[in-house]
C-alpha cells in the first residue's frame, strides 16, 4: 500500500497500469459513450428547440433563461436529484449531462443562424431561392463554424463533468479519480485525470479537423 | 418591358407611403437610372420590381406578365440582381457563385462550367479566379463577380442597387465604364439605383429623378433633363455646373471643329508665315498628309521652310469619341488654350473654349 507520505514510492505505478487495461479500456468506451449520447441528444433537442425560436422568437428568452438555470445547478447535487427517479443508470447520467449541454448548444446555433449576414440572405431571395433552399444551402452551412464552435465547448465540459458521475457508480474515467481519492492510491487518479484530459483534447482537435472539412471556406476560430 | 403602373408601398404603422402611386414605364434595352435623395423610395421601388418587398397596391408587368401572378422565386430568377453589399455567397466558391442561378434552374454540369468560364471573362477577372472564396478577392473584384452572377442565366431585366457604391472612387469609375461598354453589347434592359446623379447621368439612357414619398418629378433622357430640368426640385437636385454635365455627355464629334493653322510638311517658309500672320499666331499645325506631326515655333523655322524642323507633339490631343467636358478640360490645363482632334492618327481639327461655349449655349 502506497501512503501520502510514502514519497520513496513512485507517482505512477506502471504495472498497475498494465494489469488493469481491460479495466481502462472498458472505463474508456463508457466515457465516450456517455459525452457521446448526451452531446448529440442535446444537438438533436437544440436543433428542435432552434427551429421553434426561429420561428416563434419570443420563445427565446424562456428558453436560454430555462436551460441557463438548468446550467448552474451543480452537477453533483442534479445527479442526487434525478436517483430517487432513475435510480444508479446511465439514464440518469445521461439526463443530468445533456441538460448541462442545452445552454450552450442552443445560444450558438441562433447566434449562428442569427449571424448569417443579411446581404447573403437577400441575395439569395434576389436569385430565386425558395425560403427552404435558402435555410438550408445558405443559412446552416454558413451558422455551421459556430453550430461547430458550440459542439467543440459542449463536448469538452462534458468529457469533464462526467467524472462526476462516478458518484452514482459510473464515471468513465471519473471512476479512477475517485477511487484513487478514496485509497490514496496516487496512479489510478493521475491516470484518470490525465485520460480524461487527453480525451477532451483528442475530441476537440477532431471538430476542428471537421470543421475545416466541412466549412474550407471559414478559417478555424481555435 | 417593365411597367409599374400606380405602384404603392405602404409600410403597417408609417404615416405617409414609402412610394405612393408610382408609374413608369421602362423599354427593352433601356437603361434607367433611378436617383433621388434618401427617403425618395428608389431602392423600394427597385426592389418592388423582383418583389424583395412586395407591393401594396398597383401593377408590375414584365415582358407583358404581371410580376405578382407568378411565385416570387420563380420571378426572380429571370431577373438579374445586383446589390451594393454584393451578397456572395462566403460558403461558395466564385465559380459555384456564378453558377447559382443556372443551378437553381436546372441546367446540367458541363454548360454550367461553359457559361462560368465564359462570364468570368466578360467580367474581365482571371479564370484561377474561379476556384477561390469570396473572402480572397478585393471589393471591386467581388463586385464583378456579383455581375457576373447575376448575369449568369442571361436574364432580359437587370436590377441594380448602387451596384458599385461600396468601391473606392479610382475602381468605381473603372467598373462604371466597364460596365457600360459590357451593356452596349449586351443590351439588357436595365434599372438601376444610385443616390449619384453624375453616375445616373453618365450611365443613364434615361434618368427618373424621384422625391420624397416615390412622386417622379422627371423622367427623361439626360440630356434633356440637364437643359430642361422640370422644376425646381429637380434643378437642385441636378445641382450646380449643369452647363458641364451636360458638356459630359456630348461627344466632340457632335461639335464644329476649326480647321486650325495648319500647313502640310511639304508647304513652304513663305506660306506658313503667312498662315501664322492671318491667325495671329507664332505656332503651326504639322501635318503629312492626313497624319498629325505635331507643331513647329516661327523661330525655329528656316530659310527653306519646314525642312529639317521636328515638330513637337501637341500637349492637348483628344479622340473624338472623347466628350467635350473633356476637351473643356484639356483646353484650361493646356498651355496652347486649343486641342487637337486625333481619330486613328487622323487629323480631324481642333477646338478652343469658343468652339466648347457654341455647344453650352445650343
Amino acid at each position: 500500500m502506497n501512503s501520502v507520505l510514502g514519497q520513496s514510492a513512485p507517482l505512477i505505478d506502471w504495472s498497475w497500469v498494465e494489469r488493469n487495461m481491460d479495466q481502462i479500456v472498458d472505463r474508456t468506451w463508457e466515457h465516450l459513450k456517455l459525452t457521446g449520447i448526451s452531446v448529440g441528444l442535446g444537438l438533436l433537442i437544440s436543433v428542435g428547440l432552434t427551429i421553434f425560436v426561429l420561428r416563434w422568437r419570443w420563445a427565446y428568452p424562456s428558453i436560454t433563461g430555462f436551460t441557463g438555470l438548468l446550467y448552474t445547478i451543480p452537477s453533483l447535487a442534479l445527479f442526487a436529484l434525478l436517483v430517487p427517479f432513475t435510480g444508479l443508470s446511465d439514464t440518469t447520467a445521461i439526463i443530468a449531462l445533456t441538460s448541462y449541454t442545452l445552454f450552450i448548444l442552443i445560444r450558438n446555433i441562433v447566434a449562428g443562424i442569427d449571424g448569417v449576414p443579411e446581404e447573403v440572405k437577400e441575395a439569395a431571395d434576389g436569385m430565386g431561392y425558395t425560403r427552404r433552399a435558402r435555410f438550408w444551402k445558405m443559412e446552416v452551412p454558413l451558422a455551421l463554424p459556430v453550430i461547430i464552435a458550440g459542439m467543440r465547448i459542449a463536448t469538452v465540459t462534458t468529457v469533464g463533468l462526467v467524472t462526476v458521475t462516478a458518484v452514482i457508480g459510473l464515471g468513465g474515467y471519473g471512476f479512477f479519480i475517485l477511487r484513487g481519492l478514496n485509497t490514496f492510491f496516487w496512479t489510478q487518479l493521475i491516470v484518470g485525470v490525465v485520460l480524461s484530459v487527453v480525451l477532451a483534447t483528442i475530441l476537440d482537435v477532431l471538430f476542428i479537423a471537421v470543421q475545416r472539412v466541412l466549412s474550407p471556406w471559414a478559417k478555424a476560430n481555435t | 418591358m417593365i411597367r409599374l403602373e400606380e405602384v404603392s408601398k405602404h409600410y403597417p404603422g408609417a404615416a405617409t407611403p414609402a412610394v405612393d402611386r408610382l408609374s413608369l414605364d421602362v423599354g427593352r434595352g433601356e437603361f434607367v437610372t433611378l436617383v433621388g435623395p434618401s427617403g425618395c423610395g428608389k431602392t423600394t421601388t427597385l426592389k418592388m420590381i423582383n418583389r424583395i418587398i412586395e407591393p401594396t397596391g398597383g401593377s408590375i408587368q414584365i415582358d407583358g406578365v404581371e410580376a405578382l401572378s407568378m411565385p416570387a422565386y420563380e420571378l426572380r430568377r429571370s431577373i438579374g440582381y445586383v446589390i451594393q453589399q454584393i451578397g456572395l455567397f462566403p460558403h461558395r466558391t466564385i465559380a459555384q457563385n456564378i453558377a447559382t442561378v443556372p443551378g437553381l434552374l436546372g441546367w446540367d454540369q458541363s454548360r454550367i462550367r461553359a457559361r462560368t468560364a465564359q462570364l468570368i471573362d466578360v467580367v474581365g477577372l482571371e479564370t484561377e479566379m474561379l476556384d477561390r472564396y469570396p473572402a480572397e478577392l478585393s471589393g471591386g473584384q467581388q463586385q464583378r463577380v456579383g455581375v457576373a452572377r447575376a448575369l449568369a442565366a442571361d436574364p432580359p431585366v437587370l436590377l441594380m442597387d448602387e451596384p458599385f457604391g461600396a468601391v473606392d472612387p479610382i475602381v468605381r469609375g473603372h467598373l462604371q465604364r466597364e460596365f457600360l461598354t459590357l451593356q452596349h453589347k449586351l443590351g439588357k434592359t436595365v434599372v438601376f439605383v444610385t443616390h449619384d446623379i453624375d453616375e445616373a447621368i453618365f450611365l443613364g439612357t434615361r434618368i427618373a429623378i424621384l422625391n420624397t414619398g416615390g412622386i417622379l418629378e422627371q423622367y427623361d433622357t439626360p440630356e434633356v433633363i440637364l437643359s430642361e430640368p422640370a422644376n425646381e426640385f429637380v434643378e437642385d437636385f441636378l445641382g450646380g455646373e449643369r452647363g458641364l454635365k451636360r458638356l459630359g455627355l456630348l461627344p466632340i464629334s457632335s461639335a464644329d471643329l476649326i480647321p486650325g493653322p495648319m500647313i502640310d510638311r511639304s508647304g513652304s517658309r513663305e506660306e506658313a508665315e503667312r498662315i501664322m500672320s492671318d491667325n495671329g499666331i507664332d505656332w503651326i499645325g504639322v501635318l503629312d498628309g492626313k497624319r498629325l506631326l505635331g507643331w513647329v515655333d516661327r523661330v525655329d523655322l528656316n530659310a527653306s521652310g519646314l525642312e529639317g524642323v521636328e515638330p513637337r507633339p501637341f500637349a492637348a490631343s483628344l479622340s473624338p469619341r472623347s466628350t467635350l467636358r473633356e476637351a473643356l478640360d484639356a483646353v484650361v490645363t493646356g498651355h496652347a488654350r486649343i486641342a487637337v482632334v486625333v481619330d486613328d492618327g487622323e487629323y480631324q481639327g481642333m477646338l478652343d473654349l469658343e468652339v466648347i461655349a457654341e455647344e453650352i449655349t445650343e
